[in-house]
């Protein structure tokens, strides 16, 4: 796109989350001169989500510190950041967009990241602050009210899904001391994740802190009186809440990319160059969903994710192709568990474990035929790092290496 | 507060009144310092909030934790014995005047 390199283009960027950020930096790390401006709809500049279910809730994290960067260090970026401003709609052919005040923006090049909404029951609809989903800053701080009503009335949190989300919110309950009931309808906890045997150890994890974990569970109702919620399963359990958090997964926000022309399939279709079905808009982070060379689809929901598409996005609207090609990974805490996955289990057909799993550190290694694909680690960032990089250049190491704990694997390093 | 002095990758020393308990990391977000990336927000997984710090007082400050050192290995700007995550440096009163150099990459 050999108009952007004139000092009239205008990169706009919808969404200010973790991935439109890193396209707005990108774009300036790449030498982009023109304008760039990053729109939010929400009411703060671009702050880290994944303390909002861990440190956030249980230790009273200033605002400031969830900042990813300050507003200063994006004006001297001469990224022109404007929140609580929320895109209405894109017109492709004219090539701008409309927020929702009616204004129109001009774009030369244009970065959808608009990320994820949490996925509600269908009969449960956030309600008086007593049915809970948490995506933003603003839930957060509901969700920690709710704590406070969940301790002062004695009544539990029922956290309806055993998700990351879901269970990290349980582990930060624990610790504040509130009684928690996690509901899911699988017969394990964190099913799409991870293996059977860590699925295992994190339901254990959490009954030894004291949750009470409900599998297959079928939820029947889920309503609201005063301060407190009721929920009841089909087999006719019920539960009394101070809280209800629903965990059940996110719903990508395509629906601007849909109305614009833009080819989505439960999120914005994007190649690993963040490119879309329109030249000169590209996508980035939880909105998408990527297509691979060999035509299947993925989704993933992930910081790491969000950065590197970001990443891609912003070059290539450089002109120059830098696709996201490395290893997926993703960690997750959790009580003094922190999990720290590198590649993804989904083709495997074999795990050995290297560690003790009874013990606090160990990792559990996926192969799919003799090829290692992902790694799962529970306290052991060495085996999560070294593992990263194997994956990214393909090396596995043989099972008795994995096995035998006095074997180092970073040996099998390239140099 | 505590002053910490931290040295830009493009060469500009920059004095930040860095509140007690908060990370080094996030005194440098929210002072606006430039070049720390801090893709995880201080979660210990991502090594890019890496600084040196000032030789003479390394002594000084608590040790690395195991976590720490072998995500060290993973910054992509040279490893050096001063090497630290700032994320994983406490503010305390002891470091005051503490100067900590940004390297040139993060990612
Ligand atoms: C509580 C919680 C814990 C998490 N923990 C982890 C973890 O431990 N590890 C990990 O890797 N990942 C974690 N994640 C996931 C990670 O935070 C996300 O994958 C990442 O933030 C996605 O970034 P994004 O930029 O795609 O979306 P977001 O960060 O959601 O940003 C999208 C932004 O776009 C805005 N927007 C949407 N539509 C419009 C519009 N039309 N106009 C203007 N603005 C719009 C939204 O308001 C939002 O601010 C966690 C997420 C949550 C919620
Ligand atoms: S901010 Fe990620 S390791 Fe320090």
């Amino acid at each position: 796109m050999s108009d952007l390199t004139e000092a009239d283009a205008h990169i706009v960027v919808v969404g200010a989350g973790q991935a439109g950020l890193q396209a707005a930096e990108t774009l300036r790390a790449g030498g982009f001169e023109g304008r760039v401006t990053l729109v939010g709809s929400e009411p703060h500049a671009p702050y880290h989500r994944p303390p909002l279910s861990k440190g956030w809730l249980s230790e009273a994290l200033d605002a400031r510190q969830l900042a990813i960067r300050d507003v200063s260090a994006l004006e001297r970026k001469n990224i022109d950041l404007r929140v609580a401003s929320h895109v209405a709609e894109i017109d492709a052919n004219a090539r701008a967009v409309r927020l929702q005040d009616d204004s129109r923006i001009a774009y030369s090049g244009l970065v959808l990241a608009t990320g994820a909404t949490p996925r509600m029951l269908g009969n449960a609809a956030p309600a008086d602050g007593t049915i809970c989903a948490l995506r933003s800053r603003e839930d957060a701080s509901a969700i920690a009210k709710g704590l406070r009503n969940c301790l002062q009335a004695r009544l539990p949190l029922v956290v309806i899904g055993g998700g990351f989300i879901g269970l990290e919110v349980a582990a930060s309950a624990r610790k504040l001391g509130a009684d928690v009931v996690v509901l899911e309808a699988a017969p394990r906890l964190l099913q799409r994740a991870l293996s059977r045997e860590l699925s295992d150890w994190y339901a254990r994890l959490h009954a030894s802190h004291g949750v009470t974990l409900v599998l297959d569970a079928r939820i029947d109702k889920v309503e609201t009186s005063g301060s407190t919620a009721q929920v009841r399963l089909i087999d006719g359990r019920r539960w009394e809440a101070g809280l209800v958090l629903v965990g059940v997964g996110i719903i990508p926000n395509d629906e601007l990319a849909r109305r614009a022309g833009i080819a989505c399939d439960n999120g914005i279709i994007v190649d690993a160059c963040s490119r879309t079905s329109i030249a000169g808009i590209v996508a980035a982070g939880d909105c998408t969903v990527c297509r691979l060379p060999d035509g299947s689809m993925r989704r993933l929901e992930s910081v790491q994710s969000a950065v590197e598409q970001g990443r891609a996005a912003a070059y290539t609207l450089l002109g120059m192709e830098k696709p996201f090609t490395g290893t997926p990974w993703f960690w997750s805490d959790q009580y003094d568990a922190k999990l720290q996955i590198a590649g993804l289990s989904r083709s495997a057909d074999r795990s050995v474990a290297r560690g003790d799993m009874a013990g606090k550190s160990f990792s559990i290694f996926h192969y799919a035929v003799d090829r290692l694909v992902a790694v799962d680690s529970i306290n052991a960032a060495r085996d999560h790092v070294i593992a990263r990089q194997l994956i990214g250049v393909g090396v596995s190491p043989t099972i008795d290496q994995v096995s035998d704990i006095s074997f180092d694997l970073g040996r099998l390093r390239p140099a | 507060m505590v002053q910490i002095t931290f040295v830009e990758p493009a060469g500009a020393e920059v004095a930040v009144d860095a509140t007690e308990g908060w990370s080094l990391m996030q005194a440098a977000v929210a002072n606006g310092v430039d070049g720390i990336v801090a893709e995880c927000g201080g979660s210990c997984v991502c090594a890019t909030c890496h600084v040196y710090v000032d030789e003479t007082r390394l002594a000084a400050l608590p040790a690395p934790g195991e976590i720490e050192l072998e995500l060290l290995e993973e910054v992509k700007a040279e490893r050096r014995p001063n090497s630290r995550l700032s994320c994983q440096i406490t503010a305390t009163p002891e470091l005051a005047g503490l100067v900590v150099t940004i390297p040139p990459c993060q990612t």
